[in-house]
């Protein structure tokens, strides 16, 4: 893209994405309304580019929206398994567990969508990152082993977040 | 197909949306009653904020395209909702951890210690100050 788009679109998706929840709010889709949206599209990347310099470029579109469908399946099928779990299984037989994942996610995006992710499966939240950023803190409610858990947070979400930011 | 169909259909899904989403905020709402500890009650209210809410507003949606007055508004709750429900869990998590009123986590395994149990630079101040007021 060349400078002069790059000064007017800083965030090209966040434009987008501005200008269709513009649309929502207003529940329309007349042209006044595109227009209004397109416009605070474009003024509120310009007035806050400065608090985040570098957003990430470039995410892969395509990888993200198969994402989002994976991580809306896990949440259904989670919140069943779960409320069974609840329901059915006493609370001396549970057996909750922290479970320490060791990030190879870098950029605070990724890993701010990785958190979310964990959070919004039934089952697991996440608690806490590291001092320094490299390892983040998760709080299984009935898991056999913290390895089993930590694997297949680490296969199923982060290696597909690696792949969509970097 | 004829519109009593499409209406019959619609009616159909809607009352499902509507039984999913009650069924699993109940079961939320039990198991902040039922689980034990702080930590494993957490897990009972990211039900009721996901699949409860999510099946109660598509019954929104399906509803308004029922009475021809489509909107896409609950889609944007939704939104809101999946962006800032982790925030208030991770909140939760961090009170539980600073009050000690949790199992001990495990040490991390690259760094040296979880950022909410860091006070070193903080002094010990903005841990006495949530410390509950003995008497």
């Amino acid at each position: 893209m060349n400078r002069a788009a790059r000064a007017v679109f800083p965030h090209p998706l966040l434009t987008i994405l501005l200008a269709i929840t513009w649309c929502l709010v207003a529940n329309s889709i007349a042209l006044g309304s595109i227009v209004m949206g397109v416009i605070l599209g474009i003024l509120i990347p310009l007035t806050t580019r400065a608090y985040w310099p570098d957003a990430p470029r470039g995410l892969r579109l395509f990888k993200l929206a198969r994402y989002v469908v994976l991580v809306i399946w896990d949440i259904l099928a989670a919140n069943v398994a779960v409320a069974w779990l609840v329901v059915t299984r006493s609370n001396t037989a549970m057996h909750p567990k922290w479970v320490v994942i060791p990030l190879e996610l870098r950029r605070p995006e990724a890993i701010t969508m990785l958190a979310g992710t964990i959070t919004l499966t039934p089952g697991t939240v996440s608690a806490d990152l590291s001092d320094e950023g490299h390892c983040l803190l998760v709080h299984a409610l009935d898991a056999e082993s913290a390895e089993e858990v930590r694997d297949e947070i680490k296969d199923r979400y982060e290696r597909r977040l690696k792949e969509i930011f970097e | 197909m004829t519109p009593e169909t499409v209406t019959l259909i619609l009616d159909i899904a809607i009352t499902i949306s509507l039984v999913v989403g009650a069924v699993f905020t109940l079961v939320g709402s039990f198991g902040l009653l039922k689980l034990d500890d702080a930590m494993k009650r957490l897990h009972a209210p990211t039900k009721a904020s996901t699949l409860g809410v999510g099946a109660l507003l598509l019954a929104s949606i399906l509803g308004a395209f029922a009475r021809d007055e489509p909107s896409l508004q609950e889609a944007l709750i939704m939104a809101f909702l999946f962006v800032t429900a982790p925030i208030s869990a991770q909140f939760i998590c961090k009170v539980n951890l600073h009050r000690r009123s949790c199992m001990t986590p495990p040490e991390p395994s690259s760094d040296s210690t979880w950022a909410t149990l860091d006070t070193a630079d903080a002094g010990d101040a903005p841990a006495q100050h949530l410390t509950p007021e003995k008497g």
